[in-house]
């Protein structure tokens, strides 16, 4: 049961989204403008940044329907997604995707834990300026993200379908108009 | 040195949000709803649990910064900041926070870490769903800018005044005017 009262059967941080629609618009803007704006990182890429963190993070809402949408971008590689969660190192993914997951996965642990070889590899792997703060801005996003829908203890589906369909709709039609369908919250 | 080319001189977070100028529009107003938009716990309030939060992830720019506004929220009230950093259960604040405060302490662990015996404890010192709601969400947006400004090596000034400065800015202009005010030097990026 969530922490707080949220609308039925809303999944993950749509719950706290719908309650709080006046803080759910600047958070849709930034992720929309992260994971889906024009970027020399592809949409596919920037999802497998925000699953990996949330993945770390072990929020499962988010690491579900985020793997959802990099793997539709993907050509519905799901399994590509479990062997980045598992271990990104040896999955066919760019050495520079690599070098920039490492530098994600040190933000999730904490900001001082990126180093100067984390971003001297990313560079020699062909990453630019951009790409590495993009890189740091995601996984530092989806660290607000996943301890907003774990922290407020919300529901998810465990239905796989549903995570496939969410995918779909967020490469479609993005986060910005992801809580157009939700209640508005009146009792906030 | 920050890790990547960023205008030089620009404390903390302001760098990257220069470099970055649209990405910063929204994290931006993000803060100014939070920290300053009505609400039943006050500016002060809110920023000390920022604060705290940007403590507990050692991160030297926001906290100072964040402590500071709340200072100056506060008459200029900079022992109690200390205070809540080392220790808020003892500091003079009233239950209520402090049962938030826990809370935020739990989030900046991770979501997880957050009880139904937090809540209820916040909830029997009086606070609102809308007030958890705001804690939770203060204190995972703080778990972002923290890693914003210190996964990039920010440079961040080591005077206090630079930051005593910062929080009367903060405090009296609010977040989206503070950054159109920045000097034009570092909007040239």
């Amino acid at each position: 049961m969530p922490h707080i009262r949220l609308p039925d059967g809303i999944p993950g941080i749509l719950g706290p989204m719908a309650f709080s629609p006046a803080t759910a618009k600047p958070i849709n803007e930034l992720v929309e403008l992260l994971l889906r704006a024009p970027n020399s990182l592809s949409q596919g890429e920037r999802e497998m940044i925000a699953t990996y963190v949330s993945s770390e993070n072990d929020c499962y809402f988010c690491q579900t329907v985020h793997g959802a949408a990099a793997a539709h971008y993907l050509g519905d590689n799901e399994p590509l997604i479990q062997e980045i969660k598992r271990n990104f190192e040896t999955s066919p993914i760019s050495d520079k995707q690599k070098a920039l997951l490492a530098i994600a996965g040190k933000v999730q642990k904490g900001g001082k834990y990126v180093t100067t070889e984390d971003i001297e590899r990313a560079r020699q792997k062909g990453a630019t300026d951009t790409e590495i703060h993009d890189t740091v801005l995601i996984a530092a996003v989806f660290c607000m993200c996943n301890r907003y829908v774990d922290g407020l203890a919300t529901w998810a589906s465990t239905d796989p379908e549903r995570y496939r369909e969410s995918g779909k709709r967020i490469a479609r039609e993005g986060y910005v108009r992801s809580v157009d369908h939700l209640p508005v919250n009146t009792g906030a | 040195m920050p890790h990547i080319q960023l205008p030089e001189g620009v404390p903390g977070i302001v760098g990257p949000l220069s470099f970055s100028p649209e990405t910063a529009k929204p994290m931006l107003e993000l803060a100014e709803v939070l920290l300053r938009g009505p609400n039943t716990l006050t500016s002060a309030e809110r920023e000390m649990i920022a604060t705290y939060v940007s403590s507990q992830n050692d991160c030297s720019f926001c906290q100072l910064s964040h402590g500071a506004a709340a200072a100056e929220h506060l008459g200029g009230n900079y022992k109690l900041i200390e205070q809540l950093k080392e220790n808020f259960q003892t500091a003079p604040v009233s239950d209520k926070l402090k049962a938030l405060l826990v809370i935020a302490g739990n989030v900046q662990k991770g979501g997880k870490h957050v009880t139904a015996e937090n809540v209820e404890l916040a909830r029997q010192r009086g606070a609102s769903d809308k007030e958890i709601h705001d804690a939770v969400l203060i204190a995972a947006a703080f778990c972002m800018y923290n890693r914003y400004v210190d996964g990039l090596a920010t440079w961040q000034p080591e005077d206090p005044r630079a930051y005593r400065e910062m929080g009367k800015m903060l405090a009296s202009q609010g977040y989206v005017r503070a950054a159109e005010q920045r000097p034009a030097a570092v909007a040239a990026k």
